[in-house]
């Protein structure tokens, strides 16, 4: 059975992936939206830096974000000068991590997405009065929307199921930076097979639960057709 | 059924004509990876001396454990703990009473800062740090001695809130030596100028033996290595001079 | 000069309240005072005229000025167009002419660098002083080519996007004045996808007419439909063209769109004007493509003059004269496009007096000119009505025909427009 420790990964788990899902989503979406119309020579490096976290071997990445982020780090001293500590061993430490490392599962749904919309839309709506941020959301966040789903699932549940970079990042601390996967690796290795393969489980159900919703959902979803 | 034995006659067969016939052998060791350093250089001379070969793997004993439990090749186990191997022999992976201590571990209470960490560790008292590093107590075994240490210094309770976790003790020495904790305890062997003995940098305490239990770890010949002349041979050769020789150098405590 | 200067503050504010009767930035309209003062100052000083100054004043109210530059390498566009400010304005020629390209930079949808244009005395876009209105602020309206409706909205939302986005009350009534005149009620709540090409851009040209928009601009909005579509959206057009009082900048490479729709004509090739002026004129221009084109045809203006009941025929009157055409359904004094082929025209010398051929109009040689296989374009004029006839060139060489010869236009055939 689930143990109310377990009860507490579980919770903090979904709360790290809430924020962390949302922030993608707030910074994602321009950064996406730029990527899929700008003609500029740095969209290919803009890029390729989004995409490296798939690359990247998670706990090498956190490696350098703990180095980064830490006290003799670049984004450390920034943060120490803000007042606000450093970032590794804290839960905003982990959302940060976590928003770098899923935010490829974000931006590249939105990024094909707007892209697919193609101009036309766009000058429709111009030519009938709507300014460009008005135009962003009353034409493509709504064509977009299958995008969108994608994108925040995507983001939810790739945050969900990250172990490499939180356990460097996080330092394992209980009901502050212990997540799910690192708690059921716990169990695994303290020979806990029962309690990891309960966690697991659960982990296993909601990621199907989830993985159906959205392909249920995008299955009766009006995907944005070519305009006619 | 039928299979299983078909195959261990002929690796049988195998393995008798590679012996009778004296040609090297090779043995594959998963190691714990606190062991990392002395081992390579070990295995460099038990090449050396013996002509066979020791292949070598490194990682966390306990995934080790659960490996050789499902069937992972490896022939020998060192172990960072003790409770791995007599658990294998019992449930009959391991063979019976091969079980050997190849060294002692040896904890420091360790800062990259200089003169951060006293000889005495009695900043463990007096405080002022935010963060405390150590291996994950639920299954490392450096975590387990660590706890002791400070359960002993009745110092447990009070540090409890400031713990960072290392999934193994690299991580946890990575923690410290990047400053985000501003101490650990960390291996001997992570720390330790092998050419001068003491610690290399920042600043640290080597935690005496009288605060813990002993740190003894364990290593045992495993059923697959059984007619390996090569895993026999590396067993014999982890207690001959040079490798504790080798061992001590590195910061471990020998096997009395 | 102490009277002059007089006279100009009373224009400048009339000029003012033309300018900001778009919802032009505060900044805006500076420049576009300044720079429709600018050539008024010229007028004013070099002819000392008010009254000169004030019939540029006034020109300028009701002309579409339209001057862009624009360079990619292999397209250059350079145009300097003076156009009516009412009325269909079609921008004819083949692809990769440059009307499209033209179009855009009039929405703003293309970014000329070097432009000016001035609608109707509202500057939009002005380069040297660095005004360039961006789409969503030009009182305007487009129909694309591809209808481009909203896929995620219903023909009503859709027609209801831009209504909501302007401040004037007048609009519910301009649309369900469109609605009706398009003939698209039945289908409000359907959405795109639902709809037929033709419904489609008929819902697309009700969208941009809800407006009530200053201009109205349409890239092909026929080219993409099968001709039975086309001659399913035609009507409404010619009915737009008659009802509403918004000029129309209509791009087509279609001969018949122009015959059916054009007031006036600019033919554009290679991103220049080649030629422009009243349809009837320029249609018939020797100098021009087409009139060596096969489908090359003259139209008329014409107003129904007598019904003859007994022969199935209505008689219409035009400038040079008057024909007779298969009984047409509409009111004496009815206003009629006639649109004559040139090869259903064919010339004789002497008038011919026994014939089958009902309208054969006296008319003088204008132009001759030949395409070189075998055929003669000949441009006659019949009253004060330019005409082409396409014969033979054996023929004209038969003939003798010569500039000035006076002769006779036998017209076989004629079309009703609308």
């Amino acid at each position: 059975m689930l143990t109310p420790a377990d009860l507490d990964t579980l919770f903090l788990t979904f709360k790290v992936a809430g924020i962390a899902t949302l922030l993608m989503l707030l910074f994602g979406t321009p950064l996406a939206w730029w990527l899929a119309r700008t003609r500029s020579s740095w969209k290919g490096i803009i890029n390729a830096v989004v995409a490296l976290p798939l690359v990247l071997p998670p706990t090498v990445l956190g490696f350098y974000l703990l180095v980064l982020m830490g006290p003799a780090g670049a984004v450390g001293k920034i943060t120490t000068w803000l007042g606000l500590g450093t970032l590794p061993f804290t839960f905003a430490g982990l959302v940060v991590a976590s928003v770098l490392y899923s935010l490829p599962f974000v931006v590249q749904p939105l990024q094909t997405s707007f892209a697919m919309i193609g101009e036309q839309p766009l000058e429709a709506a111009a030519t009938l009065r709507a300014s460009p941020l008005d135009t962003f959301f009353s034409i493509v966040v709504p064509l977009a929307k299958p995008g969108f789903l994608t994108a925040a699932i995507l983001g939810f549940a790739h945050t969900v199921g990250e172990f490499g970079v939180v356990l460097m990042v996080g330092g394992n601390i209980p009901d502050k930076t212990r997540v799910v996967s690192v708690q059921i690796y716990n169990h695994v290795e303290a020979l806990e097979y029962s309690e990891a393969h309960w966690l697991a489980g659960c982990l296993l159900l909601f990621s199907f639960s989830v993985l159906l919703v959205l392909y249920t959902a995008l299955k009766t979803q009006p995907v944005a057709h070519p305009l006619k | 059924m039928l299979p299983t034995t078909f195959f261990r006659t002929i690796s049988t067969l195998a393995l008798l004509l590679l012996s009778q016939t004296g040609w090297a052998a090779t043995t594959l060791v998963t190691v714990a990876s606190d062991f990392t350093k002395p081992m390579t250089e070990i295995a460099a001379a038990f090449e050396k001396a013996t002509g066979h070969t020791a292949k070598l793997s490194f990682g966390s004993s306990g995934k080790a454990f659960a490996q050789i439990q499902s069937g992972a090749p490896f022939e020998v186990y060192l172990s960072a703990s003790e409770k791995y191997p007599l658990e294998l022999e019992k449930s009959g992976f391991a063979v019976i009473d091969s079980h050997f201590v190849y060294a002692i571990g040896k904890l420091v209470l360790w800062s990259a800062t200089p003169g951060y960490v006293d000889d005495q560790g009695k900043i463990l008292t007096t405080g002022g740090f935010k963060h405390i590093a150590l291996a994950d107590p639920s299954h490392a075994p450096y975590g387990v001695v660590a706890e002791e240490v400070m359960k002993n210094l009745g110092v447990l309770d009070k540090l409890r809130p400031l713990f960072v976790q290392g999934e193994n003790i690299s991580q946890t020495f990575q923690f410290v030596s990047t400053g985000n904790a501003e101490l650990g305890f960390v291996g001997l062997a992570q720390v330790i100028d092998i050419n001068s003995g003491k610690i290399g940098n920042g600043s640290g305490w080597i935690i005496p033996d009288n605060l813990h239990s002993p740190f003894r770890q364990m290593a045992v010949l495993l059923k697959t290595g059984a007619e390996n002349p090569a895993a026999h041979a590396l067993v014999h050769f982890l207690k001959s001079p040079t490798a504790l020789a080798i061992i001590e150098k590195y910061g471990f405590g020998l096997p009395k | 000069m102490e009277h002059g200067s007089h006279g100009l503050d009373g224009l400048s504010f009339i000029v003012f309240a033309c300018t900001s009767k778009q919802a032009l930035n505060s900044g805006d309209w500076f420049f576009g005072v300044q720079s429709l003062l600018w050539p008024f100052h010229r007028h004013f000083y070099q002819s000392r005229s008010v009254k000169s100054a004030f019939y540029y004043l006034k020109n300028i109210m009701t002309t579409i000025l339209a001057r862009f530059q624009l360079d990619y390498g292999d397209f250059k566009l350079n145009v300097d167009l003076k156009l009516p400010g009412t009325g269909i304005t079609v921008l004819f020629g083949h692809s990769g002419s440059g009307k499209t390209t033209l179009l855009r930079c009039i929405a703003g949808l293309q970014h000329a660098p070097q432009g000016f244009l001035a609608i109707n005395g509202s500057i939009w876009q002005d380069s040297e002083h660095g005004l360039f209105l961006p789409t969503h602020k030009r009182p305007l309206g487009y129909v694309f080519q591809e209808a481009n409706l909203f896929p995620h909205l219903t023909v009503r939302d859709n027609l209801h996007y831009g209504l909501k986005r302007i401040k004037q009350n007048s609009g519910t009534v301009k649309l369900e004045h469109a609605v009706e005149l398009l003939g698209i009620a039945h289908l409000m709540e359907r959405m795109p996808e639902r709809l037929s090409g033709g419904e489609r851009q008929r819902v697309a040209i009700v969208r941009a007419l809800a407006l009530n928009p200053e201009i109205l601009l349409m890239d092909e909005p026929l080219a993409s439909l099968d001709s039975k579509r086309k001659q399913e959206i035609l009507p409404f057009l010619s009915r737009l063209h008659q009802q509403l009082d918004i000029p129309v900048l209509y791009v087509t490479h279609s001969q018949q769109e122009v015959a059916q729709l054009a007031d006036y004509l600019v033919i554009m090739a290679d991103g220049r004007k080649i030629a422009s002026g009243l349809p009837a004129d320029t249609l018939t221009r020797l100098d021009m493509p087409l009139a060596q084109d096969r489908e090359a045809a003259t139209v008329w203006q014409a107003t129904v003059a007598e019904h003859e009941a007994d022969y199935h025929l209505t008689r219409v009157t035009f400038a040079g004269g008057s024909l007779s055409l298969p009984a047409v359904d509409a009111e004496v004094g009815t206003p009629l496009r006639v649109q004559i082929y040139a090869r259903d025209v064919s010339i004789a010398l002497e008038s011919p007096t026994a014939t089958s051929i009902l309208n054969v109009l006296p008319a003088t040689i204008t132009g001759i000119a030949d395409d070189h296989s075998g055929q003669s374009v000949v441009q006659l004029q019949v009253g004060t009505q330019p005409l082409l006839a396409h014969i033979t060139r054996k023929s004209a060489l038969l003939l003798d025909l010569q500039i000035g010869m006076p002769v006779y236009a036998q017209i076989k055939g004629t079309s009703i427009l609308n």
